[in-house]
């Protein structure tokens, strides 16, 4: 098998048999998998297998919806992954990348296009700051990554809640007050063609952040940098490369992509800006997307979609009497899956040679 | 005549490669029989069925007259057969006993009896002249001695048959030599070794037969009294081999690289390379040799730019370099063939293309405005792949990873003489490659002198620093004791200073006593 064939059949059959484990585990419970698969279904696709009803375009925006940050996290684990650096810094870089969009959302006052694309800027600059700052750590003290981002992650989440409790001003210490239409990505055309979900403009950054990722890794030069970084540190030092630029550099682009997640939520999905209980998990959600997508911009656009898909699929479930529990371990049985893919590939080669004969051939 | 193993008709198959077509070896107990051939010519398959790691496709393996299948390594351990891999497998913070008892750990009850293991590991490493001290860390013993921890590994399981992967590889000069005498010693002791090799010197030292392996097929089985390495390097290549380097006399003009007086610090954070000065010319190669570990990796580092000096100063074409950064000196005309070729000289996980382009990426024709040129990075491949013939399965666009140690030796050798740098400097340029692929080294790295480019060669294989340099420098402990004509000296000679009993400074108040350099 050669490794692009392999990048795209591992994913599959770990996703394969993810809903394999799902369905085994619904069929324990005493329900019909059947049910199950209808309720993911329509969270798809908005059609209803069982009931036969027409489409319902709004499951499809919602479940678009759900996708959105958790591509943009994705993106932001694997751009640092490909510099060989394990981030789990997304989560506080979205809601960094949140405040500073909240921010710009309330404190200017500005015409549309002017406004909207500075609530987004100042969302993507937020994260791409918080994201230097284990960079700089790193680069110059060798201080661990994972460390620093965990760390940073209860630092964002509190200073958000600070700012919005104590310097905006919350309207029922749960949200601020609602932001200027100007600020918005609210699409009244996006509604309209699926039923008033609350799919909103926000796509169009997700999908630029796609090509410009896989622009940046496999086109510039400086992504041929990071990825030389990333794979072997040690040669790209010897070649002359600036190693701890690249670091840095690296880590604030992830920071940027996170955060700029955390503004599409923040003027997209919502119109306030809003205190966070406790992590929303879109940073973990972002690293099993980014792991299933193998570390590339189109894989994690489709991981990001399948997830989000799943994500959206769990109220549906609910509703045909199949614990919501089961889709997030269907998700986390893909990943489990992925994880194993050296042990899918062995079952797979050990099957191919069964079936073609060797030949002989010249050794290079 | 007796044989204490037989491998017969033994074919295995690979995906796209037949790996062993055929091959019979029969050894003699109380023998050190040789397995030679190149890279990929299928020694190390045919070692691993016999050690169970895989299973032959046809063919049968009999054991003291008996048939057996080996099914997997705990069978072979079983029949008395052991391996001392070539990276070897030891738990660098255990000590010499825990190693060896790892998984057959003697009990008193509950407890392991730590005190009978070692009492034993004592005994066998007396009985073999093995010399290891059952307490000491791996971690702190050298890797001559590590390597003996995983030959008392054997005999602690008492392996009757032992297979020697490589073994030198990894060794000093008299390291080696140690290691002849200690398998002489298993042999007289009833022991036999199968010993896979490309070295041809050793196996003439101390093999009694030797069977040529060349692209998965039995070249032939020869007694080694009756052969010569040049006739065991043809079976081994396929066609004559030139052991003697053919070069013209050197022709040295301006000096291009001086070092004045360096002192470095090496990672213990002592003195590594104390006071040196060194000079290479245009249009000559100066070898650097010296045990392992006498301050040539903190010296390159220093040229290279990778450690910061202590004191003193580094010139490259008269322009003071000490203090520049790795790329600095690189653009300035500094080449580099790094030691550890997988660590530093390549990115494994990168195309041959994308490795050929390390240095220059950013630059034209590599690159316009930041974004890459992919056909121009193609073209740049496909000229080195063709003019320094780098084998690869698909072209520009192999892994590194999936390459041949001699071909990624190849690829380095290639981008590094294509920048065309004026100081080259060159560290262990072949090791672990076969013959034909040394022998292609070491004709480019001399045409590279003719063209009078400055070339300091680091190595530590000294038949490689007195066959291709025209001066040698002798380092020990971080020192130069001595600079001598490559015409006019001898290894004997050689050896001496690089153990520091002899220095040819011409000053005689430096004599030193001899010190014993490791233990």
């Amino acid at each position: 098998m050669t490794a692009r064939k392999e990048k795209i059949v591992l994913p599959l059959i770990a996703v394969l048999l993810g809903f394999v484990l799902g369905s085994l585990i619904v069929t324990l419970t005493g329900r019909s998998p059947l049910s199950m698969f209808a309720a993911i279904i329509k969270g798809f696709s908005g059609i209803d297998i069982i009931n036969r009803q027409p489409i319902n375009t709004r499951y499809i925006g919602e479940f678009i919806i759900q996708a959105m940050p958790i591509i943009l996290t994705g993106l932001s684990f694997a751009f640092a992954s490909r510099t060989g650096l394990f981030s789990i810094g997304a989560e506080g870089q979205l809601m960094i990348g949140s405040i500073s969009a909240t921010a710009v959302a309330l404190l200017v006052e500005a015409p549309k296009v002017v406004h909207l694309p500075l609530v987004l800027l100042a969302g993507i600059l937020g994260g791409a700051l918080w994201g230097a700052i284990p960079g700089i750590l790193k680069a110059r003290y060798n201080v661990h990554e994972v460390v620093v981002t965990i760390m940073m992650n209860y630092i964002a989440l509190h200073f958000n809640n600070f700012v919005i409790l104590h310097i905006f001003g919350s309207v029922d210490r749960v949200k601020t007050a609602p932001f200027p239409e100007t600020a918005l990505l609210k699409s009244p055309f996006l509604q309209s063609i699926t039923r008033q979900s609350r799919l909103n403009w926000g796509i169009i950054p997700v999908i630029l952040a796609v090509v410009i990722f896989s622009f940046i890794i496999n086109k510039t030069t400086f992504g041929y940098s990071l990825r030389a970084v990333g794979y072997n540190k040690e040669a790209a030092r010897f070649a002359g490369m600036k190693v701890s630029r690249n670091i840095v550099a690296s880590m604030a682009i992830a920071g940027a992509f996170a955060g700029l997640a955390g503004a599409v939520i923040t003027v997209g999905t919502f119109n306030f800006g809003r205190v966070i209980q406790a992590a929303e998990g879109y940073g973990f959600d972002g690293i099993a997307v980014a792991l299933v997508g193998g570390n590339e911009a189109m894989g994690i656009l489709l991981a990001g979609l399948l997830f989000g898909g799943l994500k959206a699929a769990q109220p549906l479930m609910q509703s045909q009497g199949i614990p919501r529990e089961i889709a997030g371990i269907i998700q986390a049985s893909i990943v489990l899956f992925v994880a194993m893919k050296f042990g899918i590939k062995m079952v797979l080669d050990r099957f191919e040679r069964k079936q073609v004969p060797t030949t002989e051939g010249d050794r290079v | 005549m007796s044989y204490i193993v037989e491998m017969l008709h033994i074919t295995k198959d690979f995906p796209g490669i037949r790996a062993n077509d055929d091959i019979t070896l029969q050894i003699e107990e109380r023998s050190i029989h040789a397995l030679l051939g190149e890279n990929g010519a299928g020694k190390s398959t045919l070692m691993s069925i016999l050690f169970g790691l895989y299973q032959p496709d046809s063919g049968s393996i009999r054991v003291r007259g008996k048939e057996v299948k080996i099914s997997d390594p705990n069978v072979a351990t079983s029949l008395g057969i052991g391996m001392v891999h070539q990276h070897f497998k030891l738990v660098h913070n255990f000590t010499v006993t825990e190693n060896i008892i790892l998984g057959i750990e003697p009990r008193k009850g509950p407890v392991i009896d730590i005190r009978a293991a070692e009492q034993k590991v004592e005994e066998i490493s007396k009985l073999y002249g093995l010399a290891v001290d059952p307490r000491a860390k791996i971690e702190e013993i050298s890797v001559g001695m590590q390597q003996r921890v995983e030959i008392l590994k054997m005999l602690y399981r008492d392996a009757e048959i032992l297979i020697f992967d490589e073994p030198t590889a990894v060794l000093t000069p008299q390291e080696i030599h140690d290691l002849m005498q200690i398998m002489r010693r298993l042999v007289a002791e009833g022991k036999t070794i199968l010993l896979i090799t490309h070295k041809l010197k050793e196996i003439k030292e101390v093999a009694d037969v030797c069977t040529v392996l060349r692209r998965g097929k039995l070249v032939s089985t020869v007694p080694v009294a009756e052969t010569d390495e040049e006739k065991m390097a043809e079976m081994m290549v396929g066609r004559q081999v030139s052991f003697h380097v053919d070069k013209g006399p050197a022709r040295p003009a301006n000096e291009l690289l001086r070092i004045e007086n360096l002192n470095v610090k090496n990672v213990k954070g002592v003195l590594g390379v104390k006071n040196l000065s060194l000079s290479v010319r245009a249009g000559e190669i100066l070898g650097l040799c010296g045990i392992e570990g006498n301050g040539q990796t903190e010296l390159v580092y220093a040229i290279t730019g990778l450690t910061k000096v202590e004191s003193g100063r580094i010139f490259l074409k008269d322009k003071d370099i000490t203090h520049l950064s790795i790329k600095e000196r690189i653009d300035l005309g500094l080449g580099h063939i790094p030691e550890d070729r997988q660590k530093y000289g390549l990115v494994l996980d990168f195309t041959l293309g994308e490795n050929f382009i390390i240095h220059n990426y950013y630059e034209k024709p590599f690159a316009d405005h930041g974004i890459l040129r992919k056909k121009a990075i193609l073209e740049n491949a496909q000229r080195l792949i063709r003019e320094f013939d780098v084998r690869s399965g698909q072209g520009a666009m192999t892994p590194a990873r999936a390459m041949s140690g001699g071909n990624q030796q190849k690829a380095i050798l290639a981008r590094e003489i294509d920048r065309s740098p004026e100081v080259f400097l060159v560290v262990q340029p072949t090791r672990g490659l076969d013959v034909g692929a040394i022998e292609y080294i070491h004709k480019r790295i001399i045409e590279e002198r003719d063209k009078n480019k400055a070339i300091l060669l680091v190595s530590l294989e000294l038949d490689e620093i007195m066959d291709v340099s025209d001066r040698i420098a002798v380092i020990y402990n971080g020192e130069i004791v001595g600079i001598v004509d490559a015409a006019a000296t001898n290894e004997n000679e050689l050896g001496l200073m690089m153990s520091g009993a002899l220095r040819k400074t011409g000053d005689a108040s430096s004599h030193r006593a001899h010190e014993t350099v490791r233990v």
